[in-house]
């Protein structure tokens, strides 16, 4: 996967966790929280849906790396280049 | 021989009600109407909710199935987070509240209490939690972290404070199927405590959602089966022959009588007496001695005699034992009561089990207004046992003058419950 497939599968995922939100709009280099209402349940349901949708395990000493959708996919790209895209 | 207890207080002698407490607004969703107009035309137009209904591992059976609209007071994301039961309660409380006239903005949010009944809770979301991590070899790894949240068991009550901001107390009654009553004598007695002035009160179910509920009446040989859905749910019919599993939700608001007077409220009724007893006799099997003791209790505590009764709303399932059994209890109240008449509004939506108590009572409360005994539907053969002389089958009865209404609600466990409601004046 390319570092756009990755944004878009965490895209996916946020169009699934926060279903209210207009995330057309989402700014890359902006917190998460700081654009969409996410609390801490929502940021765990990203990292379940990465382990469900990929077998990517993400150890909770990294869970601030995915604060913003430039520091997610930057930090996602080395466990995630070498799987295939699943078609949601 | 007769026992001396020491703890002497003999059954029937408690006090009379401390306060009065009124029924000020209604909520509902029912499989066969979304607010108490619509659920009222159907009762009384004999319209069923009942339709096919396919679960998981259960397969093909029936089911009285809500299609209220949950994006009426939630967003899309607290749906997907919570629970059918947390749903089925935000709508119906919501309902209550707007049906009330209480102008929400100037409600003490810490003196508004919610008491919400229910059968059983978490079924549902542990069910789906195990099918979906049998899609990763029971890795426990991918289970949610949203199930605890959502199968505690006051999540459904919890569900409605944090939708509506309300910060007194909530929680709910686990009561098997007498849980609808259970809420409402709750949210009485909390109101009587002074522990709240505004009570949201009654019970709700998910219970359609959960296959176990089917695959356990099924394995006990009382799961209805009919080939047209509407015909499925015949209490007191000589072929009936089981439950029909609803869901829904009744949500009552109640207030100090005197609280709601002085606000010019519409009053539904008063709650002039109650009673909740056990049967301590059997799990599943009912105890029509202990249910006729509870209706007595009841009639006790409001100081009323059987005659007074205008209007009783039984409980039966549909099963053939226990049809029988809260008709053999009745008869013994009611046997010489000319004047009392009979229904059933389980014949109509299924067994709506912790919502049943609430949504059947809300069923009759505006015969308050119109004088009309909705029927029991589907009595194509009256089972003798169950041919009690006011029984109102297949067509509603005129009644005129409608001043007491008494709902029986019972569950398993031998938990029985009676409330008695009384027309007020100021009455909608």
């Amino acid at each position: 996967m390319t570092n756009d497939d990755i944004r878009e599968v965490v895209l996916d995922i946020l169009a699934d966790i926060a279903p209210d939100e207009d995330l057309s709009q989402l700014q890359d280099d902006v917190a998460f929280r700081d654009q969409l209402e996410l609390d801490s349940m929502d940021f765990l349901d990203i990292v379940m849906e990465l382990r469900k949708r990929y077998r990517v395990q993400i150890p909770e000493e990294d869970y601030p790396q995915l604060a913003s959708m430039a520091s997610t996919t930057s930090y996602l790209e080395p466990l995630m280049r070498d799987l295939e895209k699943v078609e949601s | 021989m007769i026992t001396q207890y020491s703890n002497s207080h003999i059954p029937g002698e408690r006090p009379p009600l401390m306060q009065r407490i009124v029924i000020t607004g209604i909520g509902v969703t029912a499989p066969n109407g979304n607010d108490l107009q619509a659920y009222r035309a159907s009762l009384l137009d004999g319209r069923s909710g009942v339709a096919p209904y396919e679960i998981r591992y259960f397969g093909k059976t029936l089911a009285g199935v809500c299609d209220f609209d949950a994006r009426k007071y939630q967003s899309r994301k607290d749906i997907r987070r919570g629970t059918r039961a947390g749903s089925v309660g935000v709508y119906a409380a919501s309902e209550a509240v707007a049906d009330s006239g209480l102008v929400w903005e100037k409600i003490n949010p810490a003196r508004v209490g919610i008491y919400v009944g229910v059968t059983e809770h978490g079924n549902v979301e542990t069910e789906n939690e195990i099918y979906e991590i049998k899609r990763y070899n029971y890795d426990t790894a991918f289970w949610s972290h949203h199930h605890n949240p959502r199968t505690v068991a006051n999540n459904p009550a919890g569900e409605i404070a944090l939708n509506m901001g309300i910060i007194g107390p909530h929680y709910t009654i686990g009561a098997a199927c007498a849980a609808g009553n259970a809420g409402l004598i709750q949210g009485a007695q909390m109101l009587m405590l002074g522990e709240c002035d505004v009570a949201l009160a009654g019970g709700v179910s998910e219970s359609i959602h959960t296959f176990g509920i089917f695959a356990s009446f099924k394995s006990q040989g009382a799961l209805a089966e009919h080939d047209e859905p509407a015909r499925a749910s015949r209490p007191f019919d000589l072929q009936r022959n089981g439950i029909v599993v609803a869901e829904g939700g009744g949500i009552f608001v109640l207030e100090r009588y005197e609280d709601a007077a002085a606000r010019g409220a519409k009053i539904y009724g008063e709650i002039v007496g109650y009673a909740m007893n056990t049967d301590a006799t059997d799990f599943v099997l009912p105890n029509p001695d202990r249910q006729a003791q509870c209706v007595q209790l009841a009639l006790r505590h409001a100081r009323l005699n059987p005659e007074d009764i205008d209007i009783v709303s039984t409980h039966a399932t549909g099963t053939t034992t226990g049809d029988a059994q809260e008709c053999q209890a009745l008869r013994q109240i009611f046997g010489n009561s000319a004047k009392t008449y009979f229904n059933n509004t389980k014949s109509f939506i299924g067994h709506s089990m912790g919502a049943a108590g609430a949504l059947e009572l809300a069923g009759n409360l505006p015969a308050f207004t119109d004088g009309v005994c909705h029927a029991t539907i589907n009595v194509d053969e009256l089972d003798p046992d169950c041919a009690l002389p006011g029984l109102v089958t297949n067509q509603p009865r005129e009644l005129g003058d409608v001043r007491y209404i008494l709902n029986n609600s019972f569950g398993m466990l031998g938990i029985n419950s009676v409330v008695i409601i009384k027309k007020t004046s100021g009455q909608v």
